[in-house]
């Protein structure tokens, strides 16, 4: 099996969805995974990060075309590096960018496209995808009938291993269709991001309406700093204007999949489940003892957040000695 | 114009034929051709798609269509948008798509035509559509050449309701239902034949393993710090 991965990055990062994966990549192609590094010029650091992380081989596509987050361009370069590399497995990390790039690339090379998955393995000689359905309430297995497999992982399906070291590199020319370069950015906006991003926060608080008001979100604010993570808000809590939508998660705002999950006030209604249930630990604080939160958390705690979140400041800051 | 669910449309799909309106209203040149594929009950979907407004309707109905995957549907709709020649493709999408549906991506690679994602703003130009939209990493305004295919989200507008006036009127506007060789294509193109991808079992989902619940007696919060630490989270 030859396995190749799309990398996504943010600035100078690499996401770490696409981490994730690639360490997947790596271990399923016995340490031969390829990578793909797109971008306008000045990839060559991440390409070592792409190496450290588990890339044996790294193709990097520099164009001006490459430089907006648009996806056919995308879908060109990646055709051209699964052609000429022979790479017959394509693996990405799900994102606005990810999704609309292997829907593209499985229409250019008539290929299965399987989304949604949470994990990938071997049986019986055959690749089996597996996907959560229906509100994650049945776990699917899928698989493909073509010769080039593609498949869209949620984000934190798989931890990050820095298993790697250097990579081959090799500069890929890319002959773009007419089609992939008539959309243009006109304007940009990024997000203004203080500490982590949600997105790639190791640790988030988040908070519900059972935080009670809008001012309570500084608990949240001073736990996260306390464990350098990010804060996380509800719809419900975002529609109250508790807090800005940009930390909304869930089924209209962000999927996060941090290593540590808190949630403060939370009922976990299926919309917000959605968006954060990768977490690989979750705490839940709530006083509702019916709380669908309690379902899927590792640490369920029955109380109130109000006397419990001031209380665990103090004992966390000890802890720290700070 | 879309992809729907049995008798009524997919709430994403209002989105989208709500966007097609507007531009209507805008300017009365604009024809808004609903268009589909699926099963007999989509064609019903499609009647509610004229009474809102759309001028006529268009679906690939056929048995051996069915269980089509990304790529076969994609196949199935470039087909019949080629027939039509839009100037703009609209589909309807959710923010989040996590259900998947990434038809327009696939559609627009087939019909070699560019493809924006997440609008939640449309602008018609003479040559061009500019579209506003949000994703992970911000805010952006995308022009892209015209014809051109475009995914709506559910933020982009407030979709109207059918009137019974619009629904008298849907019954005499014209909806037309085609088989697969109607299009040229024949049965191994399309439905689980024509598809890359498979559905090989079902299963549980995995359960959180060693989860633990504590009512709060004055200790919870010592309780969170021991888990924390024996987690090695702080």
């Amino acid at each position: 099996m030859s396995v190749l991965v799309f990398l996504e990055h943010h600035g100078r990062e690499l996401s770490k969805g696409s981490l994730g994966v690639l360490a997947k990549a790596a271990a399923m192609s016995g340490g031969e995974a390829g990578a793909v590094l797109v971008g306008r010029a000045a990839l060559a650091t991440l390409a070592s990060d792409a190496g450290k992380f588990g890339a044996a081989k790294v193709y990097l596509v520099e164009d001006d075309s490459l430089d907006p987050p648009l996806p056919q361009p995308r879908v060109d370069a990646m055709e051209e590096v699964v052609r000429a590399g022979g790479y017959d497995t394509v693996l990405f990390s799900n994102s606005v960018l990810a999704a609309d790039v292997a829907a593209g690339l499985a229409a250019r090379l008539d290929a299965g496209l399987n989304w949604d998955l949470v994990d990938i393995l071997e049986r019986d000689g055959q690749l089996v995808g597996k996907r959560l359905a229906l509100q994650d309430s049945v776990l699917v297995d899928v698989g493909w009938r073509s010769p080039h497999r593609l498949a869209l992982f949620r984000p934190g399906s798989f931890d990050v291993a820095a298993t790697g070291g250097e990579p081959r590199i090799e500069a890929v020319t890319v002959a773009f269709r007419e089609h992939s370069r008539s959309a243009t950015v006109v304007s940009q906006q990024l997000k203004e991001s203080g500490g982590p991003s949600i997105e790639d926060a190791e640790v988030i608080v988040a908070g519900g309406i059972g935080l009670g008001a809008a001012e309570n979100f500084s608990f949240a604010e001073e736990l996260a700093g306390l464990l350098g993570g990010a804060v996380g808000a509800t719809r419900a809590a975002v529609y109250k204007g508790w807090y800005p939508h940009s930390a909304q998660i869930g089924q209209t705002g962000t999927t996060v999949s941090p290593r540590l999950y808190i949630a403060l006030g939370i009922s976990g209604a299926v919309q917000h489940k959605v968006g954060m249930q990768n977490a690989k630990v979750i705490i839940a604080i709530n006083k509702d003892p019916g709380a669908p939160i309690f379902e899927f958390s590792d640490l369920s705690v029955v109380g109130d957040v109000h006397t419990i979140v001031p209380r665990l400041i103090e004992l966390v800051r000890q802890r720290k000695g700070c | 114009l879309d992809r729907s669910g049995p008798g009524e449309l997919n709430a994403v799909d209002t989105n989208a034929i709500e966007e097609a309106l507007r531009l209507q209203e805008a300017d009365a040149g604009v024809e808004v051709v609903a268009v589909s594929v699926g099963p007999e009950e989509a064609v019903e979907s499609l009647r509610t798609a004229l009474a809102l407004g759309a001028d006529r309707a268009v679906i690939v109905s056929d048995p051996a269509a069915a269980g089509s995957d990304l790529v076969a549907t994609g196949k199935l709709l470039a087909k019949i948008l080629e027939r039509e020649a839009a100037d703009l493709v609209l589909f309807g999408q959710q923010t989040s798509d996590g259900g998947g549906a990434l038809l327009w991506a696939a559609v627009a690679d087939v019909l070699r035509l560019p493809c924006v994602s997440q609008a939640t703003r449309l602008t018609l130009g003479e040559q061009t559509v500019q579209v506003a939209r949000e994703t992970e990493l911000g805010d952006e305004v995308i022009e892209a050449r015209l014809p051109a295919v475009v995914a709506v989200s559910d933020a982009i507008n407030e979709p109207r309701y059918t009137s019974l006036k619009g629904r008298m009127g849907a019954k005499k506007k014209p909806l037309e239902v085609l088989s697969l060789p109607a299009l040229g294509l024949d049965a191994t193109e399309a439905g689980e034949q024509g598809s890359k991808t498979a559905v090989l079992g079902l299963g549980p989902p995995p359960a959180r393993a060693n989860s633990v619940t504590v009512e709060d007696d004055g200790n919870a919060a010592q309780v969170i710090c021991e888990f924390l630490v024996e987690h090695q989270l702080v």
